[in-house]
């Protein structure tokens, strides 16, 4: 049996094709073989919600899912989000806020929010706080990314900032 | 904390499946959603071989109603049983439980089969599943089994599955007329394993529990079902006095370790002011009705 | 030029300081185009893995390397004897501090390991898995010694001692004493005394510890890329020990993934990387996993105070009393050493009150964990805590309202410069002002109404308060005049280029502080540009002015400083030359946003853009002897305090569960005096963050250790830090009074969150518990030490001590002893012993 084998995906709309080995971690296969370092690995074991990513439009812990596992799926990172401008309103409102300090966390944090607001309009602090809840920022003390997610929302409905 | 390396394996069919894990050896394992084994493999805690990949297995997905049953595929996430109608309609046990499984981004992955298999004993599903009176559908290569909930948790982290069974399935009764059920843990973070949890099912006639099922996690090897609280309740209008008897039976059901948040004492406490929640929950919604 | 910062100036063109400017670096950072160390790739990488102690202490019989030499990818596997010949031990221990020991430390040790997770053997492959391949195979032979675990009975007649050599376990013992302590007390109306214990805990940051160190033979240079805060630290802590020149070695710190100051230390693991990148000849990566991250980064905070306070009929505080223990491992950590933070808490306590009686020992101890170290403000949150906690039962005792005991005692303003109890100087504090803005903020009255309303609902709610102090910006008195090379001086440069835009070089660095803010704003606002124009450099020692780096909030009022004096210097240098080339007095022009205008006037009389254009390309049109510096260095030290202080106050308002101990925050409000607020939308979320860390001292975070040494945390599942759904809003006020050490005025901001936090959740907890007479001293306040102090379960914990309360005949000494560590692993529902099994890979 083979440790390694051979996948393809697609990447921030572009197609990829690389040989793995079967035990690597997303993230792992997006930083060291395509060089996208903006997924980072906090813990490497599910927990911290660093490496959140989307495979297939939904987020998921790139440090949970094995690359090999992928082949045929769709991944986004946060560098094809910025490319796209898709989160470009959250991404300004956590710069506004300073909900990003040493910005370890906030990739992640950004899809985890970008998630949030596309099922839910206009969640309250309360809702924000809980689906953020799997996400670990030791900086801010969570506040601005509240204020940040909350302000995009109401901008996203038409609303006045409070 | 890199994995250990192995081998990968998809398998594209349940037929598939069994051939690639009876080739690849006892020491292989199989890989569903993964959320809990990428992590253990993480801390290599275990070696396998191979990891055989079912996650694309058609036969093992779907939720569907059948026979009164609600029948739920080893491969459902905890996303899709959440969004599911059939399950709020009809096991809204389940549909309670999945908000308190760790975070969006976990339950967008990990399996309902997954985390039976699992069995970790401060999971909710498991417990629910006992709460339910859930039968596992386990499948080996050659046939069909259906093993009762209550006995498919053996221990810590072991499950009544053979070496070479797989779970297919989780079939659950549907919710009868006048049945409540309620799941209540206690975390000390949104998303974190429970320090003491219950998950409790009974049919509600007035104030008066019928039938009641019990089951708490978090506080033992296992789902625990606390039969003599069950029977301290069963049949009797849950006055104080009636509650108060469940939680002091409560004693003789539960023997739980100590862990990082407590010692057996805190645990057995924590499971007394939980059931007496739950019970409060249930009859609170049944008053509500009859008023 | 002293306008340039006057508040009165802040809406005129030009003016940044005290306005919320956003961080120039955050826009890389949301795109996830920031540049942590392990994103730095070069050719000819090699990883590294290290082989980790599975005992508290035992000899190191032997390594066998053979097995794991034979794995695909793997390279070399180093010993400490190995290392040892490339690389001279460190003793920390500092001068001033009397009586310090400490024992030689090498980057990987050659005989014995001391604390599990010690890192004994590094293996070094082409990949990071393949290394860690190969430490699994690593055959070490261990001879367990008898271990020190318990910090109460580390100098106890036979003891283990650790270190043979020092002859015990004691590290340093200090008292600081003024006054009549015994006869204050003797006269007291009453006193009140506790046990307070505060956990030890570790700063966990996102972005494990890093490096990347190459050498490169043919020029003899050693480039490490370092997730750190002090570059210029490092440099020279390479440099000496690895005996190279100090101008042979380069430390870049990139994008920082989160400090704390747990990254401003020197680690041993780390420096192995580096001399084995030298003994190799190519670049070796090491990233710390979150297991290393828990067993070997400092941790801090492990303390035992005893405390007693008297205070006479009239509500006054007359005498303060404390014993402070704390373990901090086999080693004190290098260069800032391990007894700094005993040492700040007999400086700290009773910081706030004005009172005459005062007396604290702190005995520092060494034993078989990871060694402890400074994190994020040092020492303040313990010595918050036992005073905070003091001045309340005072009120109890005394039956006033715990504001009224503060408005009482709290040193008044105005009444600065003085001296505290302690010996430290203030030059100038405001806690009354800080209390009267904290109470408009919260309407402490509603509170009440609002508690005793829900009382009656067997609801429990409390409200705490926290005064503080915090100390900033450390003149050579902090570290220097105990030897160590840590520099309290920091500089910066500034110039400008031909298209007239300005770059500032700093040694003080960015860890996501939003340092690079701050300089370009005072950059900018110092020169006279808009602050688009200004780009700020940081974390390089080749291109950086020498300086101490970023901790003990000095990035601000000492960096923020010394680039205010170099923009103001060359705003000069232009006006000399605009002077020269318009006919005027320089004396009558200005530089405001880019423009020589005239002063009076306002008057636009030319573009910097075209004075730097005729500076670097037509130089030949100005007098020749003009002076055409466009670039100016300057430093900046404190001269007259060895400290600056902040100040300020913090509330919490809570519900606790008493049926199940669980606490819910509610709110939580800080008013805090930083001195000069340069960015408001910066200083808040430091002291939120900075809040929230000390959230998680109080209720969540410890690093719990078996009795025999073992540390208990095997993932992020079992150390718990503070997550988004159970913080509280936190709403931050400001007092502003700025240090005139400084034409800046700005004093830091980064610590004072954690510094007052878990003193106010621990005060709005027992509050909340009032009428039940239960109460809690023991960080961290866990449902299960709140239940057993509730009398509902059993205590694993010393909260028996916590109870001494009133009368002057209570006696500390017969609190029980500390309770030997909760046994977590006995019996545990989840997978027990993760850290044995991790690097339990021996034959012994």
């Amino acid at each position: 049996m083979s440790t390694t084998l051979d996948i393809a995906m697609t990447v921030n709309g572009e197609r990829i094709a690389r040989r793995v080995e079967a035990r690597q971690h997303l993230i792992d296969f997006l930083r060291l073989d395509l060089g996208l370092m903006g997924s980072h690995a906090g813990c490497e074991h599910g927990l911290c919600g660093a490496c959140t990513v989307r495979v297939d439009g939904r987020i998921v812990r790139g440090c949970l899912v094995l690359a090999a596992a992928l082949d045929g799926a769709t991944v986004e990172t946060i560098e094809g989000v910025s490319d796209t401008g898709e989160i470009r309103d959250l991404q300004n409102a956590f710069i506004a806020r300073n909900a990003c300090q040493c910005g370890y966390c906030t990739p992640g944090m950004l899809l985890t929010a970008a998630d949030l607001l596309a099922s839910k309009a206009e969640p309250t602090r309360e809702e924000i706080r809980e689906h953020l809840s799997g996400n670990y920022c030791r900086c801010t003390g969570y506040h601005a990314i509240v204020d940040a997610v909350e302000a995009v929302a109401r901008q996203r409905n038409g609303k006045a900032q409070p | 904390m890199k994995a250990p390396p192995f081998a990968y394996l998809r398998a594209t069919s349940l037929d598939d499946a069994f051939r690639l894990w009876s080739a690849a050896g006892p020491e292989a394992k199989l890989l569903a959603g993964g959320q809990s084994l990428i992590a253990t493999l993480a801390f290599r805690l275990s070696e396998p071989s191979a990891l055989i990949d079912i996650s694309r297995v058609p036969e093992l997905g779907g939720i569907t109603e059948a026979g009164g049953a609600i029948r739920i595929g080893a491969l459902v996430t905890h996303a899709q049983l959440g969004a599911s109608e059939l399950v709020r309609r009809h096991v809204p046990l389940l549909a309670e439980a999945v908000p308190l499984i760790a975070h969006a981004a976990v339950r967008n992955r990990g399996t309902f089969g997954g985390s039976l298999a699992f069995a970790d004993p401060a999971a909710e599903l498991p417990a629910c599943c006992v709460a339910l009176d859930a039968t596992v559908i386990a499948r080996t290569r050659s046939g069909e089994r259906r093993i009762p909930a209550a006995q498919f948790f053996t221990g810590l982290y072991t499950t009544a599955l053979a070496a070479d069974e797989l779970i297919a399935a989780v079939e659950l009764p549907q919710a009868r007329p006048g049945e409540r059920s309620t799941i209540i843990e206690l975390a000390r973070r949104s998303g974190d394993y429970a320090m003491a949890g219950i998950a409790v099912r009974a049919k509600i006639a007035g104030s008066t529990l019928v039938e009641p099922n019990v089951v708490f996690f978090g506080v033992g090897d296992r789902p625990i079902s606390a039969g003599r609280a069950a029977s301290a309740l069963a049949g009797k209008p849950a006055a104080p006095a009636t509650v108060a008897e469940a939680q002091a039976a409560l004693g003789g059901d539960l023997d739980p370790p100590a862990d990082q948040h407590g010692t057996p004492e805190m645990k057995l406490h924590l499971a007394r002011v939980l059931l007496a929640r739950a019970l409060d929950r249930l009859i609170g919604h049944a008053g509500a009705r009859a008023a | 030029m002293n306008e340039i910062i006057d508040p009165r100036s802040i809406d005129r063109p030009n003016s940044y300081i005290g306005k919320s400017v956003p961080r120039p670096n955050a826009k890389k950072l949301v795109e996830g185009r920031g540049q942590y160390v392990d994103d730095v790739v070069l050719p000819r990488m090699v990883h590294v893995a290290f082989v980790r102690s599975p005992h508290a202490h035992a000899r190191i019989a032997n390594i066998d390397a053979a097995a794991a030499l034979k794995l695909p990818g793997v390279l070399r596997v180093f010993t400490g004897q190995d290392l040892a010949e490339h690389c001279e031990p460190w003793v920390a221990v500092l001068a001033h501090l009397k009586g310090m020991k400490s024992a030689p430390q090498h980057p990987l040790p050659p005989e014995r390991a001391t604390w599990v997770g010690e890192a004994v053997a590094a293996v070094v492959a082409e990949s990071r898995a393949a290394a860690e391949d190969a430490v699994a195979k690593v055959d070490i032979a261990y001879e367990p010694l008898p271990a020190a675990v318990d910090m109460e009975t580390a100098l106890a007649p036979g003891a283990a001692v650790i270190h043979a050599d020092l002859g015990d376990n004691l590290c340093f013992e200090r008292v600081n004493e003024s006054g009549k302590v015994d006869e204050a007390f003797a006269a007291a109306h009453r006193i009140v005394e506790a046990t307070f214990h505060t956990a030890r805990h570790t700063g966990l940051t996102l972005e494990p510890r890093s490096i990347l160190a190459d050498y490169n033979r043919a020029s003899g240079k050693l480039t490490a890329y370092h997730s750190t805060q002090a570059p210029h630290m490092m440099q020279g802590v390479f440099a000496k020990h690895m005996g190279l020149p100090e101008g042979d070695v380069r430390v870049i710190c990139t994008d920082v993934g989160g400090s704390y100051g747990i990254k401003v230390h020197v680690y041993p693991d780390e420096v192995a990387v580096a001399v084995i990148a030298r003994i190799m000849g190519r670049p070796v990566k090491f990233i710390a996993d979150r297991l290393e991250s828990f067993a070997t980064d400092i941790h801090a905070r492990d303390h035992r105070i005893k405390g007693r306070m008297a205070v006479d009929a009239e509500g006054r505080i007359t005498a303060v009393d404390v014993d402070d223990l704390t373990g901090i491992g086999p080693y004190s950590v290098y260069p800032r050493t391990s007894a700094v933070e005993g040492n700040q808490v007999v400086n700290l306590i009773g910081g706030p009150y004005d009172f005459a009686n005062f007396r604290a020992k702190t005995t520092v101890v060494f034993q078989n964990k990871t060694p402890t170290c400074q994190y994020r403000a040092v020492g303040h949150p313990i010595a918050t805590a036992v005073t905070e906690g003091l001045v309340d039962l005072a009120a109890e005792v005394l039956g006033l309202d715990p504001v009224e005991i503060r408005r009482r005692n709290l040193m008044r303003d105005g009444t600065y410069p003085r001296t505290s109890p302690a010996g430290m100087k203030f030059e100038g504090l405001s806690h009354e002002a800080s209390l009267a803005k904290l109470l408009a903020m919260i309407d402490y009255p509603a509170l009440r109404a609002e508690q005793a309303r829900l009382r009656a609902n067997d609801i429990h709610r409390g409200i705490g308060f926290a005064s503080f102090i915090e100390l900033t910006n450390p003149s050579p008195f902090m570290y220097g005049v105990g030897g160590a090379r840590i520099s309290a001086q920091d500089g910066c440069t500034v110039r400008i280029d031909p298209d007239g835009s300005v770059v500032a070089a700093t040694g003080v660095t960015e860890q996501g502080q939003g340092t690079e803010a701050i300089i370009r704003q005072i950059v900018a606002e110092g020169v006279g540009v808009p602050i688009e124009q200004v780009r700020v450099i940081t974390g390089d020692t080749l291109t950086t002015p020498y300086g101490g780096g970023t901790w003990a909030c000095r990035g601000a009022g000492i960096g923020g400083e010394a680039a205010l004096q170099a923009g103001i210097a060359v705003k000069q240098a232009v006006l000399k030359v605009a002077g020269a080339m318009l006919q005027a007095s320089s004396d009558a022009l200005d530089l405001v946003n880019g423009e020589i205008v005239d002063k009076a006037s306002g008057q636009s009389r030319m573009p910097l853009v075209e004075l730097s254009r005729i500076v670097y390309f037509r130089g030949d049109t100005l007098p020749p002897d003009l002076p055409r510096e466009l670039m100016q260095t300057r430093h900046f030290i404190t001269k007259q305090y060895p400290f600056a202080f902040t100040n300020g106050v913090q509330a919490c308002w809570l519900e606790v569960d008493v049926d199940t101990g669980m606490v819910k925050l509610l709110k939580h409000w800080c008013v805090e005096d930083c001195g000069r607020v340069i960015n408001p939308l910066l200083v808040d979320e430091q002291v939120r963050g900075g809040i929230v860390q000390g959230i998680g001292g109080a209720l969540y975070e410890h690093c719990l250790y078996s009795p025999e040494g073992q540390l208990m945390i095997g993932s992020m599942a079992d150390y718990l830090v503070p997550m988004a759904a159970e913080m509280p809003d936190i709403e931050v006020g400001h007092v502003e009074t700025p240090t005139k050490e400084s034409l800046l005025g700005a004093k830091g901001a980064g610590e004072a969150g954690t510094a007052g936090a878990p003193a106010a959740i621990m005060n709005a907890i027992n509050d909340a518990l009032k009428p039940f007479n239960a109460k809690v001293f023991a960080q961290p306040f866990t449902p299960e030490r709140i239940l057993a102090a509730l009398g509902k379960v059993p205590s694993r914990w010393p909260v028996a001590s916590s109870v001494a309360l009133p009368l002057r005949t209570a006696d500390a000494s017969a609190a029980p002893a500390l309770v030997t560590a909760p046994k977590a692993a006995a019996g545990t529902v989840r997978e027990p012993g993760l850290f044995g099994r991790m690097f339990g890979r021996s034959r012994a």
